[in-house]
């Protein structure tokens, strides 16, 4: 865009607080050392930065909530002891998707690593030097570089809209460089006291970029099935969603996102076997776990990890639930933390159906159920705990109903490939809600998904919780039909907060819901969703889409579309689109 | 005692202690963020490593108390943050006490942890004597003392 790149040539900070970029930068830093905090607050502000101070990551989060684009950076000790600095870290990318530095006296290749797995920008190694701190503004304007290529390649795309609305300082008026665009709306949040307006959306902190909806994820996710997800690229992902107006940089950061979600998901899933209460208990709306697709960009690096976990057998992800028997244990897929772990029942259903869902007439719906994964993310937040059981049965329901399917002939692995990197998809049939956990992750991967396509995906899983048995079960199955995402549909209702979830589990849930949905669940719209290969057709616009409106109970009963557990959708698009 | 005279005296306590291997570049990198501003930034600094320092060696003490068994984790634990603490002023061999005191505690060498504990105190206690004169002396010089570094 000439818009663009004449902003950006003019240095896309020309806005007032942006001219003398980089000073005037808005770091937050957290260290539990008092020490080493006054020391780094000196730092910065001679590094004339605007330095807010934190000796607890609790309160740091709790900070970053309350004013959404208050901060520009964030920086953090890894050992901190009421939170492990590397959550911290996962909880601002996904929340927030603010960059965020790592900081240790320890400097280990493994912690490095690890930091960087969880989507650090930089770690630095205590004594830290004045000129390392001069710099920490690349991250920043790196960080709107990216944002500014996905948002020009979606002109006309809502987010524009928003933007435009939002940004009235900008001199065309349109296109600004998204760096620009970020900072007018930070301004303007900032100036606006923090309110968390919304340019038009629902999520104030988001900045704009090419929002993924539901549709346009959907592509994505058969697109790459069909290119077979290890074979995948951006660039074959491109070609085959013939979307105009997207770019290859946009398939790229998105594909990262997913495989990093995926293989968070996958992680988590390992690593909480048990973790059966998503937090939705906390949730609401704080969850750190919910997190929102937009947020995901600071997961890209785990995207690509995700992707290696799809790698299934047969290029599918299946989405193993360990239920013995599909049935009651789909709700594994559901990554529906809450439902505790168990609820990975084997999902016998084949999630992965993407193939074979193909002679399902829901396939198409399946596909769309993966696709729209994404949006689940946002629903976390606002899962209802107690649903999230429902859920997941729902899902597994799914996978039941699966096995109703013509399909049912074809894997009776729903293998939710949890562990993100290795596809080992087959090698974790106990789909537990750790595994589901890791499909969550996968959401963060639709941090493109603007909090309105959260919608429908958030109704969804709202929605989850009012489906009516039947609908409720994403999964379509013809079981009892608990609400698959009635936790997971979490949706928040801004900006994909999946507060819900705190953990990864209940990001899988949302992995489904992906939407952020507005309060109220839409559960029915979930399952309408995701039963429905026109699912499209959901109002998803509408946060509180009462799916039980649309929503056609025989929907439940037809192809069980991909459930949409959100995170199970990770792995289930996986699956099912990997062909 | 002539101006002139005190600040040379601070620049050669000060000297020395880099030259004992007492001191490292954050010492002076703490220097160098002292300013008007805050005009006796590295002693405020310091008191702040001194609380938090004091604490943390008294849990220590506490946790190498509770013997049988030790254990390592939260002496590990603790004795990281003593090193975080130690690097923000700059006390190198304190801090190279610290990671011999973990190398113990990774191997599971209790005797070791005693030790290396026993001389970090020792250490601990040297560099606080030292900087405490050190700074005294500093006040007494007059401000320009500690800026007259140059990098």
């Amino acid at each position: 865009m000439t818009l663009l790149s004449n902003n950006m040539d003019n240095g896309c900070f020309s806005s007032p607080r942006h001219d003398a970029f980089p000073a005037g930068l808005r770091v937050l830093v957290v260290d539990d050392d008092p020490t080493w905090l006054r020391i780094l607050e000196k730092m910065l502000k001679k590094c004339l930065y605007e330095v807010t101070t934190c000796c607890l990551a609790i309160e740091a989060l709790k900070k970053l909530r309350e004013r959404k684009d208050a901060f520009d950076i964030v920086i953090s000790d890894v050992n901190m002891p009421d939170m492990d600095g590397f959550k911290l870290l996962e909880q601002v990318g996904l929340e927030m998707d603010l960059p965020v530095i790592m900081m240790s006296v320890d400097g280990e290749t493994s912690r490095v690593m690890k930091g960087v797995q969880h989507g650090a920008c930089d770690y630095l190694l205590k004594p830290i030097r004045m000129k390392e701190l001069r710099n920490i503004w690349q991250h920043v304007f790196r960080k709107r570089m990216h944002e500014a290529r996905d948002f020009e390649s979606h002109e006309g795309f809502e987010a524009l809209h928003l933007m435009m609305n939002g940004s009235d300082q900008s001199d065309d008026g349109n296109l600004f460089a998204v760096e620009e665009i970020t900072s007018i709306k930070k301004r303007k949040d900032a100036d606006n006291k923090h309110d968390d307006k919304e340019f038009g959306d629902h999520s104030p902190s988001k900045k704009a970029r090419v929002v993924w909806s539901v549709d346009l994820h959907q592509k994505f996710v058969k697109a790459v099935n069909q290119i077979g997800f290890d074979k995948v690229g951006p660039k074959k992902i491109l070609d085959l969603m013939t979307v105009p107006w997207l770019t290859r940089e946009n398939v790229a950061s998105h594909l990262q996102k997913y495989r990093l979600y995926l293989s968070r998901l996958q992680k988590e899933n390992d690593q909480k076997s048990s973790s059966s209460g998503i937090k939705h208990s906390d949730s609401p709306s704080k969850d750190p776990g919910s997190f929102s697709l937009l947020n995901t960009a600071n997961n890209k690096q785990q995207n690509d990890v995700a992707i290696d976990s799809f790698s299934h057998s047969d290029g599918s992800l299946l989405f193993q639930m360990d239920a013995p028997s599909h049935e009651g244990d789909l709700k594994g897929i559901v990554s529906e933390p809450t439902t505790e772990k168990s609820r990975t029942p084997p999902i016998s259903s084949q999630m992965s159906l993407n193939q074979p869902f193909s002679s399902l007439e829901s396939s198409e719906a399946s596909h769309a159920v993966f696709d729209c994964t994404i949006p689940t993310q946002y629903s976390w937040g606002e899962f209802p705990k107690g649903p999230l059981k429902e859920e997941q049965k729902t899902i597994v329901q799914l996978e039941d109903s699966f096995s109703h399917l013509p399909l049912h002939g074809t894997r009776q692995h729903i293998q939710v490939d949890q562990s993100q990197s290795n596809a080992s998809i087959n090698s974790n049939p106990s789909i537990t809600k750790e595994e589901v956990a890791p499909s969550l992750d996968i959401k963060p991967l639709y941090a493109g998904y603007k909090n309105d396509y959260v919608s429908p995906m958030s109704s969804i899983g709202s929605a989850v919780d009012t489906f009516p048995n039947q609908s409720k079960s994403l999964i379509v199955n013809d079981q009892s039909s608990e609400p698959i995402f009635t936790s997971t549909l979490g949706l928040k209702t801004h900006g994909f907060d999946l507060d819900c979830i705190s953990d990864l589990d209940f990001y899988q849930r949302n992995l489904l819901l992906g939407g952020e949905a507005a309060s109220a669940p839409l559960e029915d719209d979930l399952n309408f969703f995701l039963l429905q290969t026109d699912w499209y057709n959901m109002n998803f616009g509408q946060q509180n889409i009462n799916m039980s409106e649309c929503y056609d109970p025989r929907l439940v009963g037809e192809a069980p579309s991909y459930f949409y557990d959100s995170s199970d959708y990770s792995s289930v698009d996986q699956s099912l689109f990997i062909a | 005692m002539d101006r002139n005279q005190s600040r040379r005296q601070v620049a050669a306590m000060k000297q020395s202690l880099f030259d004992q291997g007492l001191l490292d570049e954050q010492f002076i990198q703490l220097e160098e963020l002292q300013d008007d501003a805050n005009p006796n930034f590295v002693e405020e600094i310091v008191t702040l490593h001194y609380r938090d320092s004091s604490r943390l060696i008294s849990s220590i003490e506490q946790a190498l108390k509770e013997r049988n068994p030790l254990d390592f984790n939260k002496l590990d634990t603790l004795m990281h943050q003593f090193k975080g603490s130690s690097s923000s002023i700059g006390a190198k061999k304190v801090k190279a006490e610290c990671n011999l005191f973990r190398e113990y505690c990774r191997v599971g060498n209790a005797e070791g942890c005693m030790r290396s504990f026993q001389q970090l105190k020792k250490e601990y206690a040297a560099l606080r004597k030292k900087l405490e004169a050190y700074f005294q002396l500093a006040r007494q010089a007059g401000p320009q003392e500690t800026a007259c570094r140059s990098k």
